[in-house]
């Protein structure tokens, strides 16, 4: 069965420094003395801490609550009390803080009740709502929250669900080791999957320097009984295991940039995910750990079953980090992230940590000018022209820099890695998007205050007008009142006393300019009076509550949100 | 460095001129066989003319000079100039244009990367508008040995028209016009009559030939270790090749074979190391395509109606000139974007 496989343009194939993790099975680490659990681990929105400095959870207990259309639940990791919430430094190379639950771990490790869900006989929506609830999201690193993704397209059925286990990026292997030792119960996960996006057939990508994957993942399908699930060998090639380049080579479609593959009938999931998704729906496990490789500059390199929240320093201490080690990577040495710290908190993004050191990796020479080689531009899984970008954006012509589709590029780093000038390309083109957002921020921002702006003037000049109006009206209305009284008094007047009736209009002015008078001070001293009540005062002391939690969810979503990873 | 990748390949500018200068290596080697171990002489004045120029004016801009003079590329300028230059060119003439070419050309516009000529083609354009006779004396193969070429080099007076002649293209197309002309001694006769001189060999110039298939060799190396694409060259060839052989076919009397044309003058290093260069040239696929065969087709032209007796230096600069529009315009569909 030769399936017939596509090629991506570009690529790149650095030294992939793979097998020293795989020769051990995957470990499991001793509890930390404490968890730091950040809230925020998966893109969309904040979650909200359902816990309390004090409090007694259980392991699985949801401690973040999904927040907003886009987000997903987060889970206390072992048993233990909360140490407390507060913001805690996050694995981002920004070195910014995100507000996390501090366990302390009981010992227990105890599980809360879990519920499971029989998939076949579940509505789509509510399992998407268990989904987004047990907090699954995307394990390649994305960490895009699944149930949005399982969603079949327009046409309610999907053609291909590719499954991710190409695992491209040198020294992680995560992956490899999770399909050689769990494959038959990720299979059921990619079953389920299947399921609900009613896909006609499951293509899993491995690339071929994955061998003992490729077979177990084979072996379990076979064993399975399951038609319409292969295992393919693709060929070794950086970045073959990005999702748009799998796509590519298993399929043939190219999906655009903005697009949603669905649109073409592919939905593409990482294999971690996918044996996550078992946990959640066969055993009701909510996302609380995930296989995590330790490699780089470490004497035991190996892969670990790690809890979410623990220490990255805990766990590398179970390798053994040699001393001239002076930085850890999340990721591989391609798009991996350099952390601020070592005791940052392994999270749902975390596949590896790389231990660096300044003999493994060395700064690169010195940058040189560009000479248009067009080796970027070569290697550009994306069909860019990455020297053309460079250009724009170190002119900071961010516009001609879009014309050349800055926005296509997936920050593979395949240029930087070819490039004879020693150019970093990817942080010229990081650089230029982060411009561009800011820019667009600042012009929404300053078109709206423009609008409000305007409009307030507006407002103004109408309501000045209005007023000109009413008054003019009221004065006038006045006048005549008081002229027809005027009118009555004199008449009356002149009924009674007819002496006076020979000068009639003499007092009328005056009277008529007091009435004025009066009728405006009367209307001022209504308006004062209306003024003074407001709605909030005399609430009940729950509305008061609402009304303060409302604010603090809003002065927490003004803060601005932080990359993902 | 705080940014990922933290790995790199390891290559460098200074990796990729090397390898060009090596590339070179054959063609030199029977340039030297050939003609005599003049062109060795000029090589090594001209490189000492492009260090001494560079380091000037990294110096005067302030740039890191050890970091830009090890990066070979004004060798490579260097070593150029004195390949597609007469070996017979007074010293000072040498000096002067590899100067022309590093100071003006190559660091008034910025440096490494930032020229739009080719700075030895523009080198040779302007010495051969300067210099015309000076720049159209050329040795026969075997003619001169090395002690009167050192004084041709070095010494003041120079009385070497009895002794050298034009370039075997240059001669033919002399010859070649006279043909036509009923008054002359050559009337009626074909280029392959034309041909059967002592200065001409088995498919261009007497030892010129062997030359271009050193440049070739070298070429075809770089093509191996992927530091030139087929693009270039190959449509340069192609683009001379029919249009030789189409005025050819058309006129046998009148015109040279277009395996002449690739075998003679600038044509291999043109198209293997002069049109390659990623400073100057297209970048995009098509555009080099577009690029060069424009190249081939204005060195032909130059090369069959023009004044002077080569035309790969002058075509070079026109295509230089277009490649921004031409680069700008032939960009290729990205990722999702194509049309299949």
């Amino acid at each position: 069965m030769l399936r017939k496989l596509f090629k991506f343009h570009g690529g790149v194939k650095p030294q992939t420094n793979k097998t020293e993790s795989t020769t051990q099975p995957i470990a499991q680490v001793p509890l930390p003395d404490r968890l730091v659990i950040p809230l925020h681990q998966a893109v969309g929105g904040h979650p909200r801490p359902l816990v309390a400095p004090g409090d007694k959870v259980f392991k699985g207990q949801r401690i973040g609550g999904a927040d907003g259309s886009l987000s997903s639940a987060v889970h206390a990791s072992t048993s233990g009390i909360v140490h407390d919430v507060v913001p805690a430094l996050m694995p981002h190379t920004s070195g910014l803080t995100t507000l996390s639950v501090i366990i302390e771990p009981d010992g227990e490790d105890r599980w809360g009740e879990l519920d499971k869900v029989n998939y076949r006989r579940t509505p789509p929506d509510e399992l998407r709502d268990f989904l987004r609830d047990a907090g699954v999201v995307g394990l390649g690193g994305a960490v895009f929250p699944s149930y949005a993704k399982l969603k079949p397209g327009k046409e309610g059925r999907l053609k291909t669900l590719v499954i991710n286990g190409a695992e491209c990026e040198p020294f992680i292997t995560c992956d490899d080791l999770l399909m050689r030792e769990r494959a038959a119960d990720m299979l059921k996960g990619i079953v389920a999957m299947r399921h609900m996006l009613q896909a006609e057939e499951v293509l899993i990508g491995i690339e071929d320097n994955k061998p003992e994957a490729v077979a177990a993942v084979q072996a379990a399908i076979a064993a399975s009984g399951q038609s319409g699930i292969e295992a393919v060998a693709i060929p070794t090639r950086y970045p073959a295991g990005g999702a748009k380049q799998l796509i590519r080579v298993l399929t043939g479609i190219e999906v655009p940039h903005g697009r949603r593959s669905t649109d073409f009938g592919v939905q593409c999931f990482n294999v971690g995910t996918a044996y996550s998704i078992y946990e959640a729906l066969e055993l009701g496990r909510p996302l609380i750990s995930r296989v995590v490789t330790v490699a780089g500059n470490v004497d035991r390199p190996r892969n670990y079953e790690v809890l979410i929240g623990t220490p990255m320093d805990h766990v590398v201490r179970q390798s053994g980090a040699r001393p001239d080690s002076d930085r850890y990577i999340m990721g591989g040495p391609m798009m991996g992230v350099r952390l601020p710290a070592f005791g940052v908190p392994v999270v749902k993004a975390t596949n590896c940590i790389l231990v660096g050191s300044p003999a493994l990796f060395p700064p690169p020479p010195p940058e040189m000018p560009c000479i248009r080689c067009g080796e970027c531009a070569k290697a550009c899984p994306a069909d860019l022209a990455p020297f053309e970008m460079y250009w724009f954006s170190r002119s900071k012509n961010f516009g001609k820099a879009q014309e050349y589709h800055l926005f296509d590029c997936i920050e593979c780093g395949c240029c930087s890695f070819v490039c004879p000038s020693h150019i970093p390309l990817v942080d010229y083109f990081r650089f230029s998007k982060s411009e561009i957002w800011a820019r667009e921020r600042d012009k929404e921002a300053s078109d709206a205050a423009r609008d409000r702006f305007e409009f307030k003037n507006f407002r103004q000049e109408r309501e000045k007008q209005e007023k000109a109006e009413k008054l003019a009206a009221k004065a006038a209305a006045t006048r005549e009142k008081v002229a027809a009284e005027g009118q009555a008094g004199t008449t009356s007047a002149a009924a009674e006393t007819p002496d006076v009736a020979a000068k009639p209009a003499a007092p009328s002015a005056e009277d008529t300019k007091r009435a004025l008078i009066a009728a405006a001070m009367e209307k001022a001293r209504q308006q004062k009076a209306q003024v003074a009540p407001k709605n909030t005062e005399q609430l009940s002391t729950e509305t008061q509550a609402d009304i303060a939690a409302i604010e603090a969810r809003r002065a927490a979503a003004a803060t601005p949100p932080t990359p993902d990873a | 460095m705080i940014n990922s990748p933290f790995v790199r390949k390891p290559a460098s500018v200074q990796q990729v001129m090397l390898q060009v200068l090596l590339a070179l290596v054959p063609g030199i080697a029977a340039y030297v066989w050939f003609f005599g171990a003049g062109i060795l002489v000029q090589i090594a004045l001209a490189s000492a003319a492009a260090l001494a120029g560079e380091a000037a004016m990294l110096a005067i801009r302030g740039k890191p000079k050890a970091l830009f003079l090890g990066d070979l590329s004004a060798i490579v300028t260097a070593w150029l100039i004195a390949l597609t230059f007469p070996p017979i060119v007074p010293w000072w003439l040498t000096v002067t244009a590899t100067l022309l070419a590093i100071v003006v050309v190559k660091q008034l516009y910025g440096g490494l990367g930032q020229n739009p000529f080719n700075p030895a083609m523009a080198a040779f354009c302007l010495m051969i508008v300067a210099y015309p006779a000076l720049m159209s004396q050329w040795p026969a193969a075997g003619q001169l040995d090395f002690s009167s070429q050192l004084q041709l080099i070095f010494g003041g007076a120079r009385q070497v028209d009895a002794i050298t002649g034009a370039t075997p293209l240059d001669a033919l197309r002399t010859a070649l016009r006279a043909a036509t002309n009923p008054d002359s001694q050559l009337h009626g006769l074909r280029a392959s009559q034309l041909m059967d001189g002592p200065a001409y060999g088995m498919l261009g110039g007497k030892g010129g030939e062997w030359v271009a298939l050193g440049f070739l060799l070298g070429g075809l190396w770089l093509l191996q270790r992927r530091i030139i694409t087929w693009h270039i060259p190959g449509a340069f060839c192609l683009a001379l090749a029919a249009s030789a052989g189409l005025l050819w076919a058309i006129r046998p009397e009148g015109f040279a074979s277009p395996v002449f044309h690739l075998a003679s003058g600038g044509a291999m290093l043109g198209a293997f190391f002069i049109l390659t260069d990623p400073v100057s040239g297209a970048t995009t696929l098509r555009g080099k395509l577009l690029f060069a065969a424009g190249a081939g087709v204005l060195t032909f032209v130059i090369r069959a109606f023009g004044a002077y007796p080569d035309g790969v230096a002058f075509a070079t600069l026109l295509m230089n000139l277009c490649v921004p529009l031409i680069d700008m315009n032939t960009q290729a569909p990205v990722f999702g974007h194509k049309k299949d």
